[in-house]
């Protein structure tokens, strides 16, 4: 593996209320042998005001990208929807010249100017095309050979194909292939690739909470131990909204939603303290228990 | 029937140039080549659970003219960008895009849900989407965290300042 030096991009949605997927991230990356350095200044990836200004979110996420390119350095993402802003940005303002200038007579205010030398990866991304699947099973010492999970990978890491488009949006394999590495069996279900509901939150919560819950009765029928996420926004609205969708909807599923990096750390042999798995608001204590039950 | 459709439209109402405005902006270029086969309201995840919200008659509203009725909606802003009507269309309209261009210009006009406005004075004030609690920056410290990147809101205030975004916004879009 060549040497893999990231810039850490964090967004919004993590520091405010997701610890749990830094937590266990960083200490996943640490041990794959990725590097992080630390930015004294990042700002909004701009994605939650391209509804009320494209301009604006074109000047955010362009910002973002001058400062990190000062340090030269590619930025790595946990949330898609910063990746999949920062990575579409960049490609449009290089294919659009005149947008570009544009942008940049902005980012003049602020000294800053983008060249486009730098790109944004994504957590899933970095691991699957940087640190290999190779040397990802090779830091895996307790394989999760009795469990059975379903992934979400939520609709910014798929979609839209023409600016994302590493993994079919129809058919994703590679959160499944990391999931499989674990030794854990990831199951197929019904409508996979389909949105969480979280970003109509706020907007009408009603439609919102009715996507969470379709999504929850179909893992519930193929019998997976837990929910694997890979976003922000995603885990949030599974996390937190579970026990509301159950008491709304009167249904029961105590259906864990584990980050990615958590159920790779439990692998790699780390304790769920280590992992932050008391940030989760679903009870975990069954599959914890038969992870560590059954690893020995 | 949905609300956008309930009264009769009136031939005052069509104005054939709203068509053309939409695609001269990025991502509604390839409005008019929709031909209304519906494909991105049968894949839409929110169109199955809403009474009101239907992509394709959002396109064929814009292609009409029915300019303020689609921008006063506010089934517009039901959306989640999920990009499936996007990838899926035949045509290739970037339909996500063109809902979101209408957004903007609804958006420029004062119409705004409040979730949208409190996200852009956020960032306007911190530079982060969401107001991230002194105690939770603190507690980043204790949980082994690096200190949260600086927001540099008065950086970003120079860079916006001349857009209308930043107008609206500083008058709280009224």
């Amino acid at each position: 593996m060549a040497e893999c030096k990231y810039l850490m991009f964090l967004g919004c949605a993590i520091p405010y209320r997701v610890a749990a997927y830094e937590i266990s991230a960083r200490k996943v990356l640490k041990r794959l042998g990725v590097d992080l350095v630390e930015m004294p200044e990042f700002n909004c990836c701009g994605l939650p005001l391209d509804p009320v200004s494209h301009e604006t979110m074109l000047v955010l996420a362009a910002r973002n990208l001058a400062m990190a390119e000062q340090k030269g350095l590619d930025i790595i993402t946990l949330c898609p929807g910063c990746a999949g802003t920062l990575k579409k940005v960049s490609k449009m303002l290089k294919e659009n010249k005149h947008e570009c200038e544009e942008v940049n007579s902005r980012l003049k205010e602020a000294g800053l100017e983008f060249k486009g030398t730098v790109t944004a990866k994504h957590l899933l991304q970095v691991l699957i095309d940087d640190v290999g699947l190779k040397k990802i099973k090779e830091t895996v010492v307790r394989p999760l050979t009795n469990v059975k999970v379903a992934e979400h990978n939520g609709c910014h890491i798929l979609r839209p194909k023409e600016y994302i488009g590493y993994d079919d949006p129809e058919d994703p394999k590679t959160l499944k292939t990391l999931i499989e590495a674990t030794g854990a069996t990831c199951l197929d279900y019904m409508d996979e690739t389909e949105c969480c509901g979280a970003p109509s939150v706020g907007v009408n919560d009603k439609i919102a909470l009715q996507l969470a819950r379709d999504k929850l009765n179909h893992i519930k029928t193929v019998d997976a131990q837990a929910m694997i996420t890979i976003c922000p926004f995603c885990h949030i609205m599974y996390d937190t909204n579970e026990l509301r969708i159950e008491k709304m909807f009167n249904e029961v599923y105590g259906i864990p939603i584990l980050h990615y990096p958590q159920l790779l750390g439990l692998a790699m042999g780390m304790s769920p303290d280590e992992l932050a798995f008391n940030e989760l608001r679903v009870d975990c204590s069954r599959i914890i228990g038969k992870i560590c039950e059954g690893g020995k | 029937m949905t609300e956008t459709t309930e009264k009769p439209i009136k031939a005052c109402e069509l104005d054939p140039k709203f068509k053309y405005e939409i695609s001269k902006m990025p991502g509604g270029e390839k409005v008019n080549r929709c031909f209304q086969c519906g494909t991105c309201t049968s894949d839409c995840p929110i169109a199955r659970f809403s009474e009101t919200y239907r992509p394709r008659q959002i396109i064929r509203m814009t292609q009409l003219g029915l300019r303020d009725r689609v921008l006063k909606s506010d089934t517009l802003w039901l959306c989640a960008a999920c990009f499936t009507c996007t990838d899926r269309c035949p045509q290739n309209v970037e339909v996500a895009s063109v809902i979101r261009v209408l957004r903007n210009l609804a958006a420029e006009k004062g119409f705004v849900p409040q979730v949208f406005k409190e996200e852009a004075a956020s960032i306007l004030e911190s530079g982060y989407a969401y107001r991230i609690p002194e105690l939770r920056l603190k507690k980043r410290e204790t949980l082994g965290l690096p200190p949260l990147p600086k927001g540099n809101p008065e950086s970003i205030k120079k860079t916006l300042k001349e857009t209308s975004f930043f107008k609206c916004a500083e008058k709280k879009w009224t």
